[in-house]
């Protein structure tokens, strides 16, 4: 089973040269950790800033540059700000070649939600939803289950949606999985994790078929 | 030139009156303007709609204003950091329309470029979309969204000059220049005023013609919500 460092780090492997990346708050923001050296990335903040730097040394943190999850950050050589419109521009407009987002649930055929929960918790959905609707690569890091055991995985979506059929792929703490017409396609399990507790833990349609190989991480 | 200069943020802000619908500029509490929102909790106006991505947090930002019960209607897309927010909207105190970020920006820069209304795919088949027109184009579903109207928009540069013009810094740069123009009046706040022609007209991020008035702020606090740093090797 793995952490969220663990997914963050799987991830990272999706991330190929020369892509311009999207990371929502939470798993997502922990990739830019993993992600190799030898490539050339650049990471969007859709508060409007691309070519995110790593944390600053202390002592060096400006409040005029945050990223969307407001934490102070630093550019890269070759970076650039710009305004709000014109950074959705870049979301819808599909010149972002990978969103990775995190999910409250994920439903079979491929609909998310992760902005409320009515009558105990609403934060918003803040970039989510252009996000979702615009992506053509989506990729959504989560925990297999909820902290009370229940699938996050699921035949239909309970919560409000965030976006309709827009899920792609899904990393969690037990496997890769694709969404396809027919379901869930189990592409890759967890280091030590099973096809059966897979498949306890996921409530929405599972395709297992053929040998599922071990993530190499 | 035209000159956009008043001198205080009194004069700044006259007009301003219960009922109004006010843009403010700023994404968390970066680039807020924040001699404005002071102002408006002093003048105690109330029963105000605000267009603003966030509500800033508890005790500063739009998070005053708050407090003091001055607003009616928050529009915005994302209000995590702030308990009274959540607090007020969950027991109906405060009528919140939230709206997808980017689709946020556009009924802005809508309204500033002569736009009624565009089609974006944020919101389809989201409650985000009920009671909207919806239309396919290219075999994709997409959502009809109005653009803003707005007595006033509050908006904070780093840089302007007496002609209006404004430079950024950083990501303080946010909403501010999708807000400007885009009300009947706006408000540009700045950290440095300076006189026209010091200002090269290569850089300048929002012409002067879409602010009405601008002023040398003061006393800013540029407060940072999430203080994130790596330690010196």
């Amino acid at each position: 089973m793995l952490d969220k460092n663990g997914i963050a780090k799987r991830i990272a492997k999706e991330v190929k040269d020369g892509y311009y990346v999207n990371l929502g708050i939470g798993i997502p923001t922990l990739v830019a950790n993993f992600v190799r050296d030898d490539i050339s990335v650049e990471f969007q903040s859709e508060n409007g800033v691309l070519g995110m730097g790593p944390f600053p040394y202390e002592g060096e943190e400006d409040a005029d540059i945050i990223n969307a999850g407001k934490q102070t950050i630093t550019t890269m050589p070759g970076a650039s700000f710009f305004d709000s419109a014109t950074s959705f521009g870049m979301i819808r407009g599909k010149h972002v070649d990978l969103t990775i987002l995190g999910a409250m649930e994920v439903a079979e055929n491929g609909d998310i939600a992760n902005w409320k929960i009515p009558g105990k918790m609403v934060k918003g959905m803040g970039g989510a939803m252009d996000l979702v609707a615009s992506a053509e690569n989506i990729i959504v890091a989560m925990m297999h289950t909820n902290r009370a055991g229940a699938s996050k995985l699921l035949k239909r979506c309970t919560l409000p949606l965030t976006g309709v059929g827009c899920v792609k792929k899904i990393v969690t703490n037990l496997a890769v999985l694709e969404v396809t017409e027919k379901g869930f396609n189990l592409l890759e399990r967890a280091p030590g994790v099973s096809i059966e507790e897979i498949q306890k833990a996921t409530e929405g349609n599972l395709i297992v078929q053929g040998e599922i190989p071990e993530m190499e991480l | 030139m035209i000159r956009k200069t008043v001198s205080t943020v009194q004069e700044a802000l006259t007009g301003v009156q219960d009922g109004m619908t006010l843009m403010l500029g700023g994404f968390g509490l970066c680039g807020i303007p924040e001699n404005a929102i002071s102002e408006l909790v002093r003048l105690g106006v109330k029963d105000l709609t605000c267009i603003s991505n966030n509500a800033g947090v508890d005790d500063f930002g739009l998070g005053l204003l708050l407090q003091k019960h001055q607003v009616k209607k928050m529009i915005s897309s994302y209000v995590g950091e702030n308990d009274e927010f959540e607090r007020q909207m969950l027991s109906g105190e405060l009528d919140v329309e939230l709206t997808p970020q980017g689709t946020l920006a556009e009924k802005c820069r809508a309204a500033q470029a002569g736009f009624p209304a565009f089609y974006t795919p944020a919101g389809y088949g989201t409650e985000v979309a009920e009671g909207k027109e919806t239309r396919e184009f290219n075999g994709k579903m997409y959502v009809l969204e109005e653009a803003f109207k707005a007595d006033f928009a509050f908006v904070k540069a780093w840089k302007g000059d007496e002609a209006g013009n404004l430079i950024f810094k950083g990501t303080a740069r946010n909403f501010n220049p999708c807000m400007s123009g885009a009300a009947k009046i706006t408000v540009a706040e700045v950290e440095e005023l300076v006189p026209a022609g010091s200002l090269n007209p290569n850089e300048i991020h929002v012409p002067g013609i879409f602010v009405q008035r601008i002023f040398q702020g003061k006393d800013y606090e540029k407060r940072i919500e999430q203080r994130t740093v790596r330690k010196r090797d």
